[in-house]
Parts: C-alpha cells; sequence; structure tokens
C-alpha cells in the first residue's frame, strides 16, 4: 500500500483530493534511496494548470532518464489545503514519494507567467525552505528557476540559488554531474554554486551586485565572484528531432487544462512581431523533422489514451511540413476517435479544408488575431495580417458554413490613437457586413463576432522592452471608447466584447521589467495574502498598492516611463541571441511605421545567427508566399 | 458485441471521484487497443456504461461497466490487456460476455439491475473511542435485531422519515477483509447486506449513523472506512420496471428476493 503524506481525514476535506496523491498514468517509480540526486519539478499554479505544461513533461522525462536522479513534481497546494498543511505545519511535499520537499537536492521552479510569482514564495515557505537564497544552509535543496520569465529574473533574483537561462535540453546534465561530484568530494553549497556558474546559461544571482542610480535606475551590474561570468548566454537545442521528448506523458485522474496530448512541432518564429517576447526569445526557428513527430503522434496517444491530439508552435502555418503532418494524423486517428486540434493556423483554403474534417462547423469558430486594428498599427507592431487577408480568410470561411468569429487586439500599443481604436470597432463590424452580402438562404443563421482585448504589457527582449506602457485610467478610457465605437456599428448586435483586467496588467508590467528592489516587494505581498493572483477570485490589487506603499515603491517607475537607448536593463546581463542593436533599430523603424521582413523573406540580422542553425541557414525563397505587404 | 467488466478500486484510488473514473477508464481502454465501438459525431467517445456510483474515499472490489467492442479477444486476454495499462489500485477482476440484444427489447444496463450491495465497515486506526471492540460488536448485534430503524432521509428536496430494517438485508459484526479491502490494526469489522440501486439506495454512512445515534453518540465518518464487496442484481425483478418496483415497495408485495453478482445476471 502506497504511503500517502495527508491523512484520509485531510484529504477528504479538501477539493479534488486526487491532486495530491500522484499514482498518475505513466508516472515514474524509483527507489528514492538508490539514487543520488532527488529532484523536485514544480509548476507554481493549482495541479490541473500545472498537469498542462509540456515543458515540465519533458524535463520530468529527460531527468528520468538518469540512473542516478529521480524526478518528482509538486504544484501549488490549493487554498483549502495551503491552509491545512499551514494549521498542522506538514512541510509541502513531492507527489511521487510523497517525502518532504526540503530534504530534496534540487527543487526547480518553471517561471511560466509574471502573475504567479508569489505562488514561489508559497511553494518555498509551505516547504519549510528560507525564502531568500542567501539564508539557506548546505542542509536545504538548491533552488533553481527557469522557463520564460527566467530571462529577465532580476524581481526574483533573492529567491533562487540559480536561474537557467534558456531551453532546458542542454546544461542540465552538466549541471547535475557537477553536483554529484561536489557532493561526493564533500563540497559545500557556496562551492557547488561557483561550479554552477561556470556553466554556460546558469545564472547565480548571489554572484552579482547592483547598484543604482538616485532616480531608481541602475547604475551598475557586476559580479562579485570571480567565478560568475559577466553576460549568460541562452541556451538553445538545436536539434529538435534528436533530443528529449516525452513518449509517455503523465495523464492525470483529474482533469487538465489540456487534456491532450501536445505535440510541439517547432519552436521559434519566423515572423517577428515587435511586441511578442517568445517570437524574438525562441530565435532561430527551428523545426522538427515530420517522420519524427508522426512516430510520436502515434506513441502518445498509445501511451496516454488521451482522446485528442494537439499541434503547438507559435505560428502553426509556417511549418514546412505541415501538410502531410496533418493529413497523416486525421488519415491515422479518425477511426481511433481521435480528435485533432490545430490552434495557431492562418485562415486559408488548407485551414478550412482540415477543419471541415475535424471539427463541428456548425461549433467552431474561426480565429484571428490582428492585435491592432489598422493597418498603420499594425506595422508599427509588424503584424504581417492584412484586412483583406482577413476578409477573404473569413469570407471563404463563411460560404463554407462557419458563422462564428473570434478576433483578438491588444490595447495601448505604442503610437496607437483613438483612431487606431476605432478601427478595431470598425473591422469587426466589416467581417460581419461581409457575412451579409451572402444571400440569406444560403447563410447559416446569424453571424458572431466576438472581440476581444488584452492591455499590451511591454516585454524584455523585444523592441518595446524600451517603451512606455499605459496608464490603468488611460487604459480604462481606451477600453471605454472601444465599447463605444463598436455600439456604434450597423451589427453591433452581432459583436460580443471581452475584455482583460487593468489591474492585473499594471502589475504584470512591474513584474515584466521590474529589477532586484522587488523581491522585497514581493515578500511584503506574499505577507499580506497575496497569493493565486492570476485567479480574479484571489487576486487582492488593494493589497498590492498597500505594499508598494509600505515600501516606499512606485509602479509608474516600471510602467509610466519611456527608457533611454543607454539606460541599464536590469536583463542585460543575459545574451538571448537578438542584440540590444537589432531590437533598438526594430523600435525605431516600428515608429517609423516600417515593416520588417519574416526570416523566410529575408534575414534581418538579429544576431540570432550565432546558434548556427535553423531558419538563419535556411537556402531563401523569395518566390514564396509572405503576408508581409510594406 | 457488449461486454460486462468487473474491477477493483482500492489503495489511494479511492480519491478518484466516479467521473474521474470514467474519465480514466475511456483513456485506459484507447492504451489498450481493444477494438472499442466509438459514438459517431466529431467528438467521439466509446460507449460505456457504469453501475452504482462508488462515493469517494470507499474502496470497492466490485465496481461494473459496460462496454461496447466490435471484436474481442478471449475474456482471459482482455482482462490481461487492460491490467496491462491500470495503475496502482486499479485491477480488472472478470469480464463477460453479455449476451445479444433481444430485438426490440431495450438492454438493461448495470446501472439499472443494481438491487443491493454488499459492504465492509472497518474501523480505522487512531479512532479508539470508550467502547471496547468486543462491546462494540455486541451493541451493533443488539442494534441489529431491533424491530425497526427509523432515520431521517435527506435528498435535495424532501426529508422522510423512513425504517431502515426492511433494507437491512443482512448485517453482523464480524466482517472478514480481503485482499483489496486493506486492514486495521484494531480489526473491528463490520458486514452489510443493503438495498441499493435507484429506488431505494441505502448508504453504509445511514446504517452507521443509526448505529452510533443508538448507542447515544455521534458518528464520525472519518473514523470508518467503507469498502463494497460485491454488488448485485435481483433475479426476482427481472425485467420489471423501476416504476413498478417503487409501486410494490410502497404495497409490501415484494417477491423474494434471489440476489444473485451483476456478472452472474445473465447466465441464470
Ligand atoms: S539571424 Fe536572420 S534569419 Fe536568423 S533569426 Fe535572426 S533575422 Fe531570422
Amino acid at each position: 500500500m502506497r504511503k500517502l503524506a495527508l491523512s484520509d481525514e485531510i484529504l477528504m476535506q479538501v477539493e479534488k483530493p486526487a491532486r495530491y496523491i500522484g499514482n498518475e498514468v505513466n508516472m515514474v517509480v524509483k527507489d528514492p534511496a538508490k539514487v543520488d540526486i532527488r529532484f523536485c519539478m514544480c509548476f507554481p499554479d493549482v495541479y490541473e494548470i500545472g498537469m498542462s505544461h509540456l515543458g515540465i513533461q519533458i524535463l520530468y522525462d529527460m531527468f528520468n532518464k538518469r540512473e542516478d536522479t529521480y524526478c518528482e513534481r509538486v504544484y501549488s497546494p490549493w487554498m483549502d489545503m495551503d491552509k491545512v498543511l499551514r494549521e498542522k505545519n506538514i512541510p509541502l511535499f513531492a507527489l511521487e514519494s510523497q517525502q518532504p520537499i526540503k530534504d530534496f537536492d534540487f527543487l526547480g521552479i518553471t517561471l511560466q507567467y509574471e502573475m504567479c510569482y508569489t505562488n514561489v514564495l508559497q511553494i518555498l515557505d509551505l516547504s519549510q525552505i528560507p525564502l531568500k537564497a542567501k539564508d539557506r544552509t548546505n542542509e536545504h535543496p538548491i533552488v533553481i528557476g527557469g522557463g520564460p520569465c527566467a530571462y529577465n529574473p532580476e524581481p526574483l533574483a533573492d529567491f533562487f540559488d540559480i536561474f537557467y537561462i534558456g531551453e532546458g535540453e542542454t546544461v542540465y546534465d552538466q549541471l547535475l554531474d557537477a553536483y554529484k561530484e561536489n557532493k561526493q568530494n564533500g563540497g559545500t553549497r557556496l562551492q557547488f554554486l561557483e561550479k554552477a556558474a561556470e556553466i554556460e546559461g546558469l545564472y547565480v544571482p548571489l554572484f552579482y551586485d547592483v547598484t543604482y542610480k538616485e532616480d531608481g535606475t541602475i547604475a551598475s551590474f557586476e559580479p562579485n565572484n570571480k567565478h560568475a561570468k559577466k553576460t549568460i548566454r541562452k541556451q538553445v537545442e538545436m536539434n529538435l528531432s534528436d533530443t528529449f521528448y516525452p513518449e509517455k506523458p503523465l495523464v492525470p485522474y483529474v482533469k487538465a487544462v489540456q487534456d491532450r496530448v501536445v505535440l510541439e512541432i517547432q519552436r521559434g518564429c519566423i515572423r517577428g512581431c515587435r511586441f511578442c517576447q517568445a517570437g524574438m526569445l525562441y530565435r532561430p526557428i527551428r523545426e522538427r523533422d515530420v517522420e519524427f513527430l508522426k512516430k510520436r503522434a502515434v506513441e502518445m496517444i498509445r501511451n496516454t489514451g488521451h482522446e485528442e491530439i494537439s499541434l503547438s508552435s507559435l505560428s502553426s502555418s509556417d511549418y514546412s511540413q505541415l501538410h502531410e503532418l496533418v493529413y497523416y494524423l486525421i488519415e491515422t486517428f479518425k477511426k481511433e476517435g481521435v480528435n485533432i486540434s490545430l490552434p495557431s493556423l492562418r485562415i486559408d483554403a488548407f485551414a478550412l479544408d482540415v477543419m471541415s474534417k475535424v471539427q463541428d462547423i456548425k461549433k467552431s469558430s474561426l480565429t484571428f488575431a490582428p492585435e491592432a486594428g489598422s493597418q498603420r498599427l499594425r506595422n508599427v507592431i509588424n503584424k504581417g495580417l492584412t484586412e483583406e487577408n482577413i476578409l477573404t480568410g473569413a469570407m471563404s470561411a463563411f460560404t463554407s458554413g462557419w458563422n462564428k468569429v473570434k478576433l483578438y487586439f491588444m490595447l495601448g500599443l505604442p503610437t496607437e490613437t483613438e483612431e487606431d481604436i476605432e478601427q478595431i470597432a470598425v473591422l469587426s463590424d466589416k467581417i460581419a457586413r461581409e457575412y451579409y452580402t451572402i444571400p440569406k438562404s444560403e447563410r447559416n443563421g446569424k453571424v458572431s463576432i466576438t472581440t476581444s482585448t488584452s492591455f499590451f504589457v511591454p516585454k524584455p527582449f523585444t523592441p518595446f522592452q524600451w517603451t512606455r506602457m499605459a496608464k490603468q485610467e488611460e487604459f480604462i478610457a481606451k477600453r471605454k471608447l472601444l465599447s463605444a465605437k463598436l455600439k456604434e456599428q450597423l451589427n453591433n448586435k452581432s459583436i460580443k466584447y471581452n475584455w482583460h483586467d487593468a489591474e492585473l496588467t499594471m502589475l504584470e508590467g512591474v513584474f515584466a521589467r521590474g529589477d532586484r528592489k522587488l523581491c522585497d516587494l514581493l515578500v511584503e505581498a506574499y505577507n499580506n495574502g497575496c497569493i493565486f493572483d492570476s485567479w480574479s477570485e484571489h487576486f487582492k490589487f488593494d493589497m498590492w498598492v498597500k505594499s508598494f506603499e509600505n515600501l516606499g515603491l512606485s509602479m509608474d517607475f516600471y510602467n509610466h516611463r519611456e527608457r533611454e537607448q543607454e539606460e541599464i536593463l536590469p536583463w542585460d546581463f543575459i545574451d538571448a541571441g537578438v542584440t540590444k542593436a537589432f531590437l533598438w533599430r526594430e523600435y525605431t523603424k516600428g515608429k517609423e511605421e516600417v515593416v520588417t521582413p519574416n526570416c523566410r523573406k529575408g534575414c534581418a540580422g538579429c544576431g540570432a545567427k550565432v546558434f548556427h542553425g535553423g531558419v538563419c541557414y535556411e537556402p531563401r525563397n523569395d518566390a514564396g508566399e509572405s503576408l508581409i505587404q510594406a | 458485441m457488449e461486454i460486462r467488466i468487473k474491477f477493483a478500486k482500492y489503495d489511494t484510488m479511492k480519491f478518484i471521484s466516479h467521473l474521474e473514473v470514467m474519465r480514466y477508464f475511456q483513456k485506459a481502454v484507447r492504451r489498450s487497443g481493444l477494438d472499442v465501438a466509438y459514438t459517431e459525431g466529431f467528438n467521439p467517445h466509446q460507449i460505456m456504461s457504469f453501475a452504482a456510483p462508488l462515493g469517494v474515499g470507499q474502496t470497492s472490489e466490485s465496481e461494473y461497466f459496460d462496454i461496447e467492442l466490435h471484436t474481442a479477444p478471449s475474456m482471459e486476454e482482455l482482462i490481461d490487456r487492460l491490467n496491462a495499462v491500470m495503475t496502482d489500485g486499479m485491477r480488472i477482476l472478470a469480464a463477460e460476455i453479455l449476451p445479444p440484444p433481444v430485438p426490440q427489447v431495450k438492454r438493461e444496463t448495470a446501472m439499472a439491475l443494481v438491487a443491493a450491495s454488499s459492504y465492509l465497515v472497518m474501523k480505522k486506526d487512531g479512532y479508539e473511542e470508550e467502547l471496547s471492540k468486543k462491546e462494540l460488536q455486541d451493541k451493533f448485534k443488539e442494534f441489529i435485531t431491533q424491530d425497526s430503524i427509523p432515520v431521517i432521509k435527506k435528498s435535495k428536496k424532501t426529508e422522510a422519515e423512513i425504517d431502515l430494517v426492511p433494507f437491512i438485508f443482512d448485517a453482523n459484526p464480524e466482517g472478514k477483509t480481503t485482499e483489496y479491502s486493506g486492514q486495521y490494526e484494531n480489526g473491528t469489522v463490520f458486514y452489510l447486506l443493503l438495498s441499493a440501486g435507484s429506488v431505494n439506495n441505502i448508504k453504509p454512512d445511514t446504517v452507521m449513523e443509526a448505529f452510533y445515534a443508538y448507542l447515544g453518540k455521534e458518528y464520525n465518518p472519518y473514523a470508518y472506512q467503507v469498502h463494497r464487496l460485491e454488488t448485485y442484481a435481483d433475479l426476482s425483478l427481472r425485467k420489471v420496471s423501476q416504476q413498478e418496483i417503487a409501486r410494490r415497495v410502497k404495497e409490501g408485495s415484494m417477491p423474494e428476493r434471489k440476489l444473485v453478482p451483476l456478472l452472474e445476471y445473465h447466465k441464470n
């Protein structure tokens, strides 16, 4: 009988006890006493979200392939469980062995979005590990962070011993080997961290000192330990067809948000949208071999029994073998009751054919993400989707029976005017008008348009990293303006408007481009009860405001300030491939409304060529279709 | 063809809800590679139906579901293939091919056949009380031999007083633990055979609550582990509709029970 960390009585009194018992399909079982390294992998959000994340599954598989390592998992205990663990002083445990994490060698935390930062503190706190790295001893696990938010690790610098900058497939082995060697030699925590600091892509925040100018900007950022590197080079896996990819992903009992097989077909993006951090961080684009993907798709469905497979990438239509892959999947899985889902597909004849085969047209909707309402502003952000693309795409879908359209836009983009906002309403209406040009007898009922807006948050390593973010009241005014403009449209009854919360956006902005001063703010907010901030029912904006006041920090400093070209940005010590010169060039071109062609059309010299592969070395095919219409 | 499958859900799997069990088996059957039938349409799913759901926290060695296959291997192979893809705490125990459906007659689902369930109610360790094991057992015998055991039965809308006696088909304080039930050091185990199904579903906790009320104490449901031993159909009710059963219960004109385990039903 498996021994659980929690009594029946506790488990019977919390929501979804299956979140805490492990034993999922394909869980790895090892004897903890027979391994050298115990690693606990954490996604700092509730189980159903954490279990949906592909990155963790890749690392879980990769670590467990090492015989000397047992990788286990933990997710944020939900509020009801949080309360019980505190009251009864039960240390947070890993799902597999049900043993306390504080006794592990490593605690690895993936950082996927800024609003999970207080949950990171919850994990450390409940694990009974000191929050700050400087307070930890040889007895405590090494706390290591990774994922997209690690590209600006500074707001979390105090809480982590190491940050892993880049894709996990590359230097983890080196790190674990160094750890094992240090442990066998009886080395100290400090000695190990010094060794880690010498490995490419690893950042040990304790080994750097930051000084500030009077205005709060950074005066200097320097290593204080001779083992620490001046710049940290992002890690990239160049061969995605011959690397770790789980054949047997975990399948939870509780329904995960992603209750399906996820097939990552490529990494990176050729498009170069100027607001998009992922598009810049994961350069250059690298495809996985289509035969590799076919094989894995079949294995993963067989080993999980999932009823759906989803292709994942930033822009699936850019995958060169897409037709072959998709028709293969449809052919193979049709008889087996497996659905195929294809997000991020450009609407064209191929997409419509595929969609009509895999979805119920009456229920499914078309998705467009023009991001900005006017062509002018789309040029600023380098979003190569024209009104004509959208209208033709929508029209061919309408004539094939679709009648639902989802549109995604951002409010508050650099240089945005009232005219640009109004164009969002006009474009939404134009699509509806297109629909009603079809004779009534041939239409499939009424058209339904859902227009959604999020507020623009400038991110590190994008051309907009220097730009001023709008204030809360400006965002709200923009949203109200759009609401009013939508009401003026002819087809306003067919258009539904959804928007995001402005308060949460403010904090996202702060942490996205924040510095080390925010570490104390996080502790303060956490102590004031902030946790699960990305869950609207738990988000306490007033407590955040109070915490800023208590520490004499201002959100405006982080959000509403146009940064100078010369300013030392908190993440400048990271070399992500794309150069600061390229990003600045793109920022300038953006303001001049000049577009930059995608990587397959022409190389813009972003700097990612240093990784020696991917699209940068593909022969260019200028006859190929391009969406950029400068 | 339709197959009835019997499985055990035990150990830590007791924390998996009924809904989660249904999801689990949809995926497990696909992993097993059995030639299963899917519904038509864009969201195909397997044609699968479960008998009486088990409450979260309870274990069982007599859960049932029916599944439709295009072709089936031998039942031995089917059981092996399913067991090869089970997680710890889930085990396929038996399987039977159901007789082909009679034209024009709707098949009785496993769910509709359920007439009774037997349970072990085991005291967990760490919940000692003043009464010794022996005293508890003696009191239980007294309790169970009463002429009537009135309890308030609550449903979502109504509250009604009913007498438990006609629905307790058998009970004694000397239950025997099994491979799947687990066991506790204190050794206090009650055995209950209770009316089950959609008409008169009596939960073991209801009986235990009444027992503790008889002792003049408050019942702590966390102090006991409920384990389902078997789920029965009643041969005497073959082809009798649920409405008809309800009517006969009211009239007190129920025929003598002939309980058989669910998997035996179609053989009789
Ligand atoms: S170096 Fe050129 S081709 Fe390579 S990612 Fe950058 S812009 Fe694209």
